[in-house]
């Protein structure tokens, strides 16, 4: 095998913020053509690590050495100059305007002489590009008209239009469907095959795999583990990035189902987005439903807690007959829902974390004339944050943006187990956050579970589902094609269910 | 089903020439003369002065933001432009203090909003209240008047004989502003802003300077209403330039800009919108609706079209929510278009 050239050479990068390391010693090389990806915990460093290839930042120790020369990248602009480019895990992109004003926002083509904007030169070169990462609309496209996936080849048409040697990745996938993601591989393999470097930053550990040509781990800020991919079984990732064993990833032992049942579903449906479902859940377990994207998982949800309508059937919980739509009486009658997308629906972003954890229960500590009893609050409020053990120094002060996905997750599961809730939804518990929070978020639906509620997990990762659920649901195409109990969980089985009326009508191609 | 849902968006994306075309037809069956040229040139006389605010307001609400101070500026500008005058400065010269008044006007509302960092609505409203205090000082809360020469050249007087020029003065607006806003980098730029501030920075526009770029532009046409309403009523009173702000801003919002930035067109947006209100007032007049009715049937379009905006912006955020488009809706996304796109289309 021919030795690649080397292009991005890191070496002893350290970063401190207000005395705390935030990256000590990092060395790493990027080679001509391969793919680097880079792994680690939320605080790990990576972003760090990002923002100090991308001039955001200066390290206070360390060099960096691209193209056999120094690299001191001291702005944006410098990075953009030397030929790095980036892909944010949110896309910056303008949905009101066109491919073209998008991508050439800072750096229209004119009539040579007047102020007015020449689109043809830039319509040429856009299409070029288009086609070369198989994005085949016009360039006068706007972007609302595109799909998620297609959007994300537009932020890496833009990445390309300044014709980068290296790209960077920071977790592409997050919004895609399987598909887009399957396109968007295959495009950076493509890319690769072109003599670009990419590095690739994500959590998903499979996606890692298939990927990479190198794996560098990062944790705590320190380079902890690096080599070849063909060197790298998953288990060494998830150790060498947690520092523990996949075995404990997951509680040990399940909860047990009571003989009481407390939501009782039967023949629900609403056209064109359930069919007929029938289910129950017991105090005391954990049921899983899984699907994939548009089977209908998180549309049932919302039916469930009474945020949508449904045409038929009947909901019970604790055998009284619930109203359709609405939400307070469940929530009166201890349903929670942690919803699908925290930043949009589960947080206000911009508070401090006792304000985001207090607000469910505030009509519940009153005092008089109907002022809220913040001195009745301080006791519940602390003992859930430290159960759940939220990383965070001055909860009253510190917004919730600033933390991790994994601790903002935390906040939002506080928010609804301080009501005392007897029946806990949660769509998607995971998705974004690192794997040591995802172990404690498992651990946390577990006590919930265990201290005798009913707990639904609505989840497109099926490994968690196996993980921490009594029983399994598989929806597909709005209804339930199948029912797993603990003891015969079979990731095959079950993912053969959830695509199987998919593969007999042919209507995707995935898998 | 699918039918009834294209039906609705069409109407959602064409709302302004749907009502325009109603109210247009209903005058029409209604008062008698409404089909005469007269007629439309007294439309779109009224319309020139509120069009060529509604022009920079849409400037302004494309970014975001808000300027309620325009009425004000309008007072203030128009004023000392007469008070020169009077004073024996040739009329040029009057005219060009006016647009700088307008564009210092536009500089102070600039600054605190970019340097200073207030919102839009708390700076302009300040200025708003200052801008007229202060007119009435200068003036001395006396009506100023204008020369005959400058009412009977500009305010009645015609292009070629032919076209009035305060219609001239607005379709030149019209036409320049938008031209801007499509074909020049910094009006792109100005949607771009809108849309995302925090993503324009690192896209690397200077946010700043777009937003002071707005409220200034703003300030000037400002000014240049001014002239073109003081030509035609002839004198400057108390009341100039009241509530003027709000026409601008109901005109600009009917015609499709959206208030939370990024959306919106000047054409044929705002002067769909303008032309709109202007005919509903004219039309109300020929109608001999009661004088006291009037206002509160324009505070219903305004109302209307605010509630138009808030539908169009809720029914925007849905269609960005996840939505996976099959093949065919793909095809028909391209193929398929709208009375919008027609005139959106470049060439």
């Amino acid at each position: 095998m021919v030795e690649r050239e080397e292009i991005l050479r890191l070496e002893g990068i350290t970063k401190l913020f207000f005395n705390i390391c935030a990256l000590k010693n990092v060395t790493f090389t990027l080679k001509k053509g391969e793919i680097l990806s880079l792994i680690g915990e939320n605080g790990a460093g990576k972003s760090t690590m990002m923002n100090i290839i991308g001039g955001v930042i200066q390290p206070e120790e360390g060099s960096m050495t691209l193209h056999g020369k120094l690299y001191t990248p001291q702005r944006t602009i410098d990075a953009k100059n030397a030929g790095i480019a980036f892909i944010h895990q949110e896309l910056n992109l303008f949905n009101n305007l066109s491919i073209i004003d998008n991508i050439y926002i800072n750096s229209f083509a004119r009539y040579p002489g007047t102020p007015f904007i020449k689109k043809s030169a830039m319509r040429e070169n856009i299409r070029k590009l288009l086609d070369s990462i198989d994005l085949h609309v016009s360039p006068d496209m706007m972007v609302e008209k595109l799909s998620p996936g297609e959007r994300q080849l537009v932020e890496i048409a833009k990445a390309l239009s300044g014709n980068p040697d290296i790209i960077i990745f920071d977790e592409p996938t997050t919004s895609l469907t399987t598909r887009e993601t399957r396109k968007l591989f295959a495009l950076i393999k493509k890319l690769r095959e072109q003599g670009k470097s990419i590095i690739y930053i994500s959590h998903i550990l499979a996606d890692v795999y298939e990927l990479s040509d190198q794996i560098v781990v990062l944790r705590d800020g320190v380079v902890v583990d690096t080599g070849k991919k063909e060197d790298f079984s998953m288990n060494r990732m998830i150790v060498s990035m947690v520092g523990r064993d996949i075995k404990q990833m997951y509680p040990a032992e399940r909860p047990v189902a009571q003989a009481k049942k407390l939501l009782e579903i039967e023949n629900l449906s609403q056209p064109g987005i359930i069919k007929n479902i029938s289910m129950h859940v017991d105090a005391g377990e954990i049921v899983g439903i899984f699907g994939l994207m548009g089977s209908g998982r998180s549309e049932l949800a919302n039916i469930i807690f009474g945020l949508d309508p449904y045409s038929e059937g009947m909901i019970r919980y604790m055998d009284v007959k619930l109203n359709k739509q609405d939400p307070i009486d469940r929530i009166k009658r201890g349903f929670a829902f942690v919803t699908e997308n925290r930043r949009e629906e589960g947080l206000l972003m911009e508070f401090p974390v006792y304000d985001n954890i207090t607000l469910a229960v505030l009509r519940d500590y009153k005092k008089a004339f109907g002022l809220v009893d913040n001195a009745k609050l301080q006791k519940p409020v602390a003992e859930t944050v430290s159960e759940l053990r939220i990383k965070c120094s001055a909860i009253k002060k510190n917004q919730v943006k600033g933390l991790s996905g994994g601790n903002q997750q935390k906040v939002v599961l506080c928010k609804w187990l301080l009501a005392k809730p007897s029946f806990l939804m949660v769509d998607e518990p995971t998705r974004g956050i690192d794997v040591g929070s995802k172990s404690e978020i498992y651990n946390i639906l577990n006590n919930f579970a265990k201290a005798g509620m009913g707990t639904l997990v609505i989840s497109s990762e099926l490994e968690e589902l196996i993980g921490i659920c009594n029983r399994i649901l598989v929806l597909s195409k709005g209804e339930i094609v199948g029912s797993f109990n603990s003891n015969n969980f079979d990731r095959e089985v079950i993912l053969g269910a959830a695509f199987r009326q998919n593969i007999s009508n042919g209507s995707t191609n995935i898998v | 089903m699918k039918g009834s849902k294209n039906l609705k968006l069409f109407f959602l994306k064409n709302m302004a020439f749907v009502l325009f075309a109603v109210v247009f037809i209903i005058f029409g069956l209604l008062c008698k003369n409404w089909f005469t040229l007269t007629n439309f040139e007294n439309i779109a006389r009224q319309s020139s002065y509120i069009g060529i605010l509604a022009a920079g307001m849409t400037f302004v609400l494309l970014t975001g933001g808000v300027d309620l101070s325009v009425g004000a500026n309008m007072f203030l500008s128009a004023s000392i432009c007469g008070l020169l005058i009077v004073k024996g400065w040739p009329i040029w010269a009057a005219i060009l203090i006016c647009l700088l008044v307008g564009f210092l006007y536009g500089c102070f509302n600039a600054f605190f909003i970019v340097k200073i960092k207030v919102l839009p609505f708390v700076v302009t409203l300040a200025t708003l209240m200052a801008g007229r205090g202060l007119t009435l000082i200068i003036t001395k809360s006396e009506a100023v008047s204008m020369p005959a020469s400058l009412v009977s050249g500009v305010g009645s007087g015609r292009l070629f004989g032919i076209l009035p020029y305060p219609i001239v003065i607005f379709f030149l607006i019209v036409a320049a502003a938008s031209i801007f806003l499509k074909f020049v980098p910094l009006g792109r730029q100005i949607y771009a802003v809108g849309k995302d501030a925090e993503g324009s920075k690192k896209a690397g526009i200077n946010v700043n300077g777009v937003l002071a770029f707005v409220y200034i532009f703003n300030g000037v046409l400002a000014a240049l209403a001014a002239i073109v309403s003081v030509t035609q009523i002839g004198n400057v009173t108390a009341g100039f330039g009241v509530g003027d702000e709000f026409n601008a801003i109901s005109a600009s919002i009917l015609g499709g800009t959206s208030m939370m930035g990024g959306i919106g067109t000047i054409f044929p947006g705002a002067v769909i919108g303008v032309f709109l209100i202007q005919m509903v007032q004219a039309g109300l007049v020929y109608l001999q609706v009661d004088l006291y009715l009037q206002p509160i049937i324009s505070a219903f379009i305004i109302l209307f079209a605010v509630f138009l905006d808030s539908v169009r912006t809720r029914y925007i955020i849905k269609l960005e929510h996840r939505n996976i488009r099959t093949e065919e809706q793909v095809q028909k996304t391209q193929k398929g278009f709208t009375l919008r796109d027609l005139f959106d289309r470049e060439k």
